[in-house]
């Protein structure tokens, strides 16, 4: 299987990804004001705790790209280095995430309440969600990197996990900025 | 084979162009919480500069991580990419243009004083 | 089935209003059994198990487990007919009821079996039918026609289509147990919330779409980067024929529409199983956003069934007039035209939902524009057979009765681009017509005319002409009596999904005339599968040995049929449009070829496994066993895995293999030839 192919398939998937975020921003959009007499956005989030959130992954972003460079080299310490960097930073961002849903569960603003929370849940939720599936991948990454080195597919996987994991930080841009600043005004 | 490879190597940054992409990016992501927690700005002003952020921020990491337009010839990525931008907006702007018409033109007695006064109905 | 268990409960006590599904479920279930128990019998004592499972062995390890896109396509078609089968059934059962039920008459369904029917008949017929025989034929003839040898992901190539099939095995669960939903073939909350419908069958139909749906988009973005990277060399985007453009601009459509669908499926499942409040009528929730949603996708949906029909009529079309195609340039900014403009006309599905004069204005002009590129097309299909050597072969037959039907069907969709005529007619039989005409006589009949002019390359002999031609008579005559009716009932002011009317209407005689029209296309149906037996009993006659049995102009008929499984032994260089016509006008000796080695993918069952486990946590889900459902979701993750590990996918055909069968080819062909 040639580079270009996979690495333009893998980008094509991307896209189509991106559109099934854009639906669940537009129903968020339209939902976010229903609030069905419960406290409204600027009332359940906390934007320094989002900071950190967001620094975390935009770190880890950064970290699972000098991996991809340690690969070019063909460096397997380095990039077990960044990538083990990479996957404890997302475990860090997901348990803050978690942790968030939890104190909203906790005090009563579950998914349940209104429909502007389903659409905070289900969106923030299905970036979770996302996060989780490529912990699970870097896992299995790492795995393969460690058994097998580097050949032609531990690489150009390594590679689509790069792009993967970019593109759940600019997706995670938006949320921060329509979901939490926006609803801190 | 040489266009595969010609790929391969222009579809890849360096340390430099990464640590570029990473503080630009966090620079990007300090000033507009810090605008909002500060109260520096309000209204339309305040909603174009987050935007403007976000949009700032997307093309650092396009262009800076994700390499985008640095492929060979032809550059399929980036026409993917626009349709899927303009896709995003269509469905985005669409879905809020048409649900606040709905609302406003369907919405329950609370918006019947708005839309007499805007539609000029005349009342008894 | 619950209905029959309810009917036998109540014997005697005359309570439950008449249902025919009552009867046929019993007995087909009773006969099915009994037809395997003879089939164990009869096995048995003339000792062939051997031979039973040899078959078994055979369908296994050449058409189950294959990644060669021609075997993957043929299996789209069979699970597509049996499920438009299926489809058509429930139409007999519409069109019995509207043509009984008036008056005093209940018909042959309850009312909430009507419910059931109808919401079925559109989900199989344009997830199953429709989009099944449309990847069936994409599989089957794209690679070939761009030279490529393959597509650019085999094994999730078989993934998909393990995935369609899995979701049409959903989808007739509820014949046994459980219901199908009763809220039409999209779902419309709040009905088809959980307060308004508590039962299983919508949850049915959410997590057939969703595991379908995945299977479609998956393999929207393979055939996307098959044509964009792996066409033969030489082959630029504008030599490609225009069957591939077309199919390019369905796939475009696929790859960003299905995922609205996707996120739009989840929130009414999140709201029906968890408790949330997107669509319901009540804390804040917005049922409008769904239909906004759903047909932000369902729009796009038609364009893509209705594309890869276009572009079949393009090659026959060119072929059957002996002429190359009219207007290149202009077709290929058609299709784009049509792709860019069907997301932004979504809105004239729900003109009369209120959201006023402005927006239906905006949505109501684009609906009107699009209809120009289509105009385009068909201008230059007509164009193309002016003072072309014409042919009425049986899939020239179907293009002509596209034109028929299509056309004017077309118009009356013009008609309701304009909001105000809308309001008279939205949601009435006209409407119904409306679609159905450019469904049946665009999108079905270019299947037809597809599946019947690509059918030799893919089989190695021809289907008989004049059954073919019975059988489109018979659909032709069928869908105008059918539906020409309904059109004039909609004028009349018949809603659609009546179960019963009232006997003053006046209405009985047109609805009997429509179900006189469905029994003709069964009929057609009748004379299509006799057709395909016949043509199977005839194959040695009918054979193709040249396989170029139409004359034809594009890269496919170059190589045997049926084709090798590695299609080109040689990978073609392409240097015009038509490059395969242009290579037989020219009087140059063929050179020998020099053959190498090839390698194609190994067969595997993973993909079947994979969509087994979609499968189980999809159902799993529907009755809420929880614990399932983790377990699916595990043994999924676990597939996947092991899938990636496995380095071990390919296999070589020798170069000296490929020489035997090349020069069987060529012996055959001479023998075509001289005949």
């Amino acid at each position: 299987m040639s580079d270009s192919k996979v690495t333009f398939g893998f980008w094509v998937y991307l896209m189509t990804d991106c559109v099934l975020f854009a639906s669940l921003f537009a129903t968020y959009a339209v939902l976010h004001g229903n609030t069905f007499g419960g406290p409204p956005a600027s009332e359940l989030f906390s934007l320094p705790f989002v900071l950190i959130e967001t620094l975390l992954l935009l770190t880890s972003s950064f970290t699972a790209g000098l991996a991809l460079l340690a690969a070019r080299r063909a460096n397997k310490a380095q990039v077990i280095t960044w990538l083990t960097i990479t996957f404890l930073l997302g475990v860090a961002f997901l348990g803050m995430e978690l942790n968030e849903f939890a104190s909203l569960v906790h005090e009563g603003n579950s998914w349940q309440r209104s429909g502007f929370l389903s659409a905070f849940f289900t969106l923030v939720g299905t970036h979770g969600l996302h996060i989780s599936v490529g912990l699970l991948w870097l896992m299995v990454l790492v795995a393969q990197i460690i058994r097998r080195g580097f050949t032609k597919s531990t690489v150009q996987r390594l590679a689509m996990f790069g792009l993967f994991w970019h593109f759940l930080d600019i997706v995670w841009i938006f949320i921060f900025t329509f979901v939490y600043l926006m609803g801190a005004i | 084979m040489e266009r595969s490879a010609q790929t391969h190597n222009a579809g890849h940054g360096t340390v430099s162009s990464y640590a570029t992409g990473f503080i630009l990016s966090v620079l990007f992501t300090i000033t507009p919480f810090m605008v909002v927690i500060n109260h520096v700005m309000t209204g339309w002003m305040l909603t174009f500069t987050l935007i403007g952020f976000a949009i700032s921020q997307l093309l650092v990491q396009l262009i800076f991580f994700l390499h985008l337009g640095r492929e060979s010839k032809p550059r399929w990525n980036i026409l993917v990419f626009l349709f899927a931008a303009l896709v995003v907006l269509i469905v985005v702007v669409g879905s809020l243009w048409i649900m606040n018409n709905l609302d406003y033109h369907m919405g329950g007695h609370e918006m019947d004083s708005s839309i007499i006064k805007d539609e000029g109905i005349p009342q008894q | 089935m619950n209905t029959a268990i309810n009917l036998i409960a109540h014997v005697g006590h005359h309570h439950e209003p008449f249902d025919i599904t009552a009867i046929i479920m019993p007995v087909m279930l009773v006969a099915t059994v009994v037809v395997g128990i003879i089939a164990i019998i009869l096995l048995t004592i003339f000792k062939r198990w051997g031979w039973a499972i040899g078959i078994g062995k055979y369908i296994w390890g050449n058409w189950l487990t294959s990644l060669d896109p021609k075997k993957i396509g043929v299996m789209y078609i069979i699970v597509a007919v049996l499920m438009l089968l299926r489809g058509v059934s429930d139409a007999v059962m519409i069109r019995a009821q509207q043509a009984l039920s008036t008056g005093d008459s209940s018909g042959v369904l309850s009312p909430d079996t009507f419910q059931q029917v109808f919401s079925a008949h559109g989900t199989i017929m344009i997830f199953f039918a429709a989009m099944g025989l449309m990847f069936g034929l994409i599989n089957l003839v794209v690679p070939l026609l761009i030279g490529a040898r393959d597509v650019a992901f085999p094994f999730l190539n078989s993934v998909s289509f393990w995935l369609f099939a899995a979701g049409a095995v959903m989808f007739n669960i509820p014949l046994l147990v459980g219901d199908f939903p009763a809220t039409g073939w999209l779902a419309y909350p709040p009905l088809s919330g959980i307060e308004y419908s508590p039962g299983v069958g919508v949850d049915f139909w959410i997590w057939t779409l969703q595991i379908a749906g995945v299977g479609s988009l998956l393999s929207g973005i393979n055939f996307l980067v098959t044509i964009f990277k792996m066409r033969a060399p030489g082959m630029t985007m504008m030599k490609m024929p225009v069957f591939v453009w077309s199919v390019l601009g369905a796939l475009v459509l696929i790859a960003f529409a299905f995922p609205i669908l996707t996120a739009t499926l989840a929130m009414l499942s999140l709201d029906r199983t968890m408790g949330m409040h997107f669509f319901t009528s009540d804390f804040g929730g917005n049922p409008m956003m769904y239909i906004n949603l759903i047909w932000a996708w369902g729009h796009p949906e038609v364009y893509i069934l209705i594309l890869p029909a276009f572009g079949v009529f393009s090659e026959v079309v060119a072929t059957f007039s002996r002429k190359r195609l009219f207007g290149y340039t202009s077709m290929v900014w058609a299709i784009w035209g049509i792709v860019f403009l069907s997301f932004l006309v979504w809105l004239h599905h729900f003109f009369t939902m209120g959201a006023g004069a402005d927006v239906n204005a905006f949505f109501g002009i684009m609906t009107a524009v699009i209809a120009v590129p289509t105009g385009v097309k068909v201008f230059n299909w007509l164009f193309t057979m002016f003072r072309g050597r014409i042919t009425l072969s049986t899939p020239m037959m179907w293009f002509l009765g596209f034109v028929a039907t299509f056309t004017v069907g077309g118009m009356a969709g013009v008609l309701m681009s304009v909001p105000a005529i809308d309001f008279q007619v939205h949601n009435s039989l006209f409407l119904v017509a409306h679609f159905h005409t450019m469904i049946i006589g665009g999108v079905l009949f270019g299947l037809f005319a597809g599946l019947t002019y690509w059918f030799p390359k893919i089989f190695g002999f021809r289907l008989n002409e004049r059954l073919g031609k019975y059988a489109f008579w018979c659909w032709i005559v069928g869908f105008l009596t059918a539906f020409i009716p309904l059109y004039i009932l909609g004028f009349m002011g018949a809603t659609r999904r009546l179960d019963h009317y009232d006997a003053s209407m006046g209405w009985q005689g047109l609805f009997i005339v429509a179900g006189v029209g469905v029994a003709i296309i069964c009929l057609g149906i009748f004379f299509q599968l006799l057709q395909l037996g016949y043509s199977i009993w005839k194959r040695r006659e009918n054979a193709d040995l040249t396989g170029d049995p139409w004359n034809g102009r594009t890269l496919e008929w170059s190589v045997s049929s049926p084709a090798p499984e590695y299609n080109f032994a040689v990978i073609p260089t392409v240097h015009a449009r038509d490059q395969f016509w242009v290579s037989k006008q020219s009087s140059a000796k063929p050179v020998k070829p020099r053959y190498t080695d090839i390698s194609v993918p190994k067969n595997t069952p993973m993909g079947m496994f994979i969509a087994a486990a979609a499968f189980v946590i999809g159902f799993a889900i529907i009755w809420h066993v929880w614990i399932a459902a983790l377990v699916g979701l595990i043994a999924l993750i676990v597939l996947i895995i092991i899938r990636s590990l496995d380095e071990d996918t390919e296999k070589i055909i020798t170069a000296a293999e490929v020489e035997r069968i090349e020069t069987a080819f060529l012996a055959r062909k001479k023998q075509g030839q001289l005949a």
